[in-house]
C-alpha cells in the first residue's frame, strides 16, 4: 500500500516538471512541436574543389574535398575506389587509400582493401559550405600548447 | 509443288492483263504509304519507355533504379527515356538494333529473368552487352545529347576537366569508360577494368 500511496504524492511533483521539460523545448535543432512535422532544409551544395583540408588531428580520416553524390558504394561496387585504390592511382592520380586500409585487425597485410575498411563514408566525408547548427569550441592540439606555453 | 512456283512465277513476270498502268502506279504508291507508314507507327511504337516498361522485367528493375538518377529527374526536367540510351537513333543503326531485339522478345517468352534473382544471376552478362555496344559506336547515344564539341571545360570541377581534356579529347577513352552505372545500379565489378 505504501509505494501506491507515494507515487499519488509525487503525482503534482511529477507534472510541474514535465511542464517545465516542455518550457525548455528539449529538443533544440529541431524547429517545430515534436508532433509537427517541419518543413525540411534545403539541400546543400557539396564542395567541390579538390583543395585538401587541414586535418584537425593525425588521425582524422581526411574529409573528401569534391562532391560524391551519386556514388555508390555497395556489395557489387565502390565508386571511391575506382580513383582511390592502388591499382588506379597512377591513372586517376587520386591520393591512394593508406596502407592502414589494406591490414586487418591484427596488422597483416592484405591483397585487397580489407573489408572493415571498404565503406568509406562510414568515416569520410564532403563537407558542405553551411553555417554550423551549433557551436563548435574544438581546439586543436597546436592551440591547447600554445596557451599552455602563455600561463 | 514445284508446279505452283512456276505459275505463280508466270503471273508475276507478266504484264497486268485488267489494270491500267496509272492504276498500278497509284494503288502501288497507297499501298507503299499504308504499309511503311505502318511499319514506322509500330517501329516507333516500340521505341517507347511506356512500351519498355510494359513488361515487369523492365518494370521492376532497371526502371525502378533509373527514378533515382539524375537521367529521371533533376533541376531542368530534361529527361533521357529507355530508348535514348539504348536504341541508336540513326535509322539504319535502329533497325539493326530492333532485330537485335528479337533475342528479347525470345528472353521474355522462356522467362530468362523473369524474376528478380534470375536478372541479378544474368546482370553482369547484360550490362556487359551494353557496355560493349557503347565502347563499339563510341558512346553514341551518350554523345546524342552529351556533344564534347560544345563541353565548355571551365564550368566543369577539376578532375573532370582533367578527365575530358586528355583521355576523351584524344579519342582513347569513351564516355563508357568512366561512367558506368549512371542510370542503373551495376552488377559485381570485379574483375572489370578501372574498378577496384
Amino acid at each position: 500500500m505504501k509505494p501506491l500511496l507515494f507515487i499519488l504524492l509525487l503525482m503534482p511533483f511529477l507534472v510541474i516538471v514535465e511542464q517545465a521539460m516542455a518550457e525548455q523545448n528539449i529538443a533544440t535543432l529541431r524547429s517545430a512541436e515534436i508532433a509537427v512535422e517541419p518543413e525540411a532544409p534545403r539541400l546543400g551544395n557539396e564542395e567541390n574543389k579538390d583543395i585538401k583540408r587541414k586535418r584537425n588531428y593525425p588521425m582524422q580520416p581526411p574529409t573528401i574535398p569534391h562532391k560524391t553524390a551519386n556514388y555508390r558504394i555497395d556489395l557489387n561496387s565502390n565508386k571511391c575506389l575506382a580513383c582511390h585504390s592502388r591499382r588506379q592511382v597512377d591513372e586517376s592520380q587520386a591520393p591512394m587509400v593508406s596502407v592502414t586500409h589494406y591490414m586487418d585487425r591484427d596488422g597483416n597485410f592484405l591483397a585487397e582493401v580489407s573489408p572493415r575498411r571498404y565503406f568509406c563514408n562510414q568515416c569520410h566525408v564532403p563537407q558542405g559550405d553551411v553555417k554550423p547548427l551549433v557551436e563548435n569550441t574544438f581546439q586543436d592540439v597546436d592551440a591547447i600548447l600554445d596557451n599552455k606555453n602563455k600561463k | 509443288m514445284l508446279n505452283k512456283i512456276k505459275e505463280l512465277w508466270g503471273t508475276i513476270s507478266s504484264p497486268s492483263r485488267y489494270y491500267s498502268f496509272g492504276i498500278l502506279i497509284i494503288a502501288g504508291f497507297v499501298a507503299g504509304v499504308i504499309f511503311w507508314g505502318g511499319f514506322n507507327t509500330v517501329l516507333e511504337a516500340t521505341n517507347t519507355e511506356t512500351f519498355c516498361i510494359s513488361c515487369h522485367e523492365m518494370n521492376d528493375n532497371v526502371y525502378q533504379e533509373l527514378k533515382s538518377t539524375i537521367h529521371y529527374t533533376n533541376r531542368s526536367g530534361v529527361r533521357a527515356t529507355c530508348p535514348d540510351c539504348h536504341v541508336p537513333h540513326d535509322w539504319t543503326d535502329k533497325i539493326a538494333r530492333k532485330m537485335q531485339a528479337s533475342k528479347e522478345v525470345w528472353g521474355k517468352i522462356f522467362k530468362t529473368i523473369s524474376t528478380r534473382e534470375k536478372f541479378l544471376a544474368k546482370r553482369k552478362e547484360l550490362a556487359q552487352h551494353e557496355w560493349d555496344r557503347f565502347k563499339a559506336n563510341d558512346s553514341l547515344e551518350c554523345r546524342n545529347c552529351h556533344d564534347f564539341e560544345y563541353m565548355d571545360f571551365t564550368r566543369q570541377g577539376k578532375r573532370a576537366e582533367a578527365a575530358h581534356s586528355t583521355g576523351l579529347a584524344q579519342g582513347k577513352k569513351t564516355c563508357i569508360d568512366c561512367h558506368k552505372g549512371i542510370a542503373h545500379e551495376l552488377p559485381d565489378m570485379a574483375g572489370v577494368e578501372g574498378w577496384q
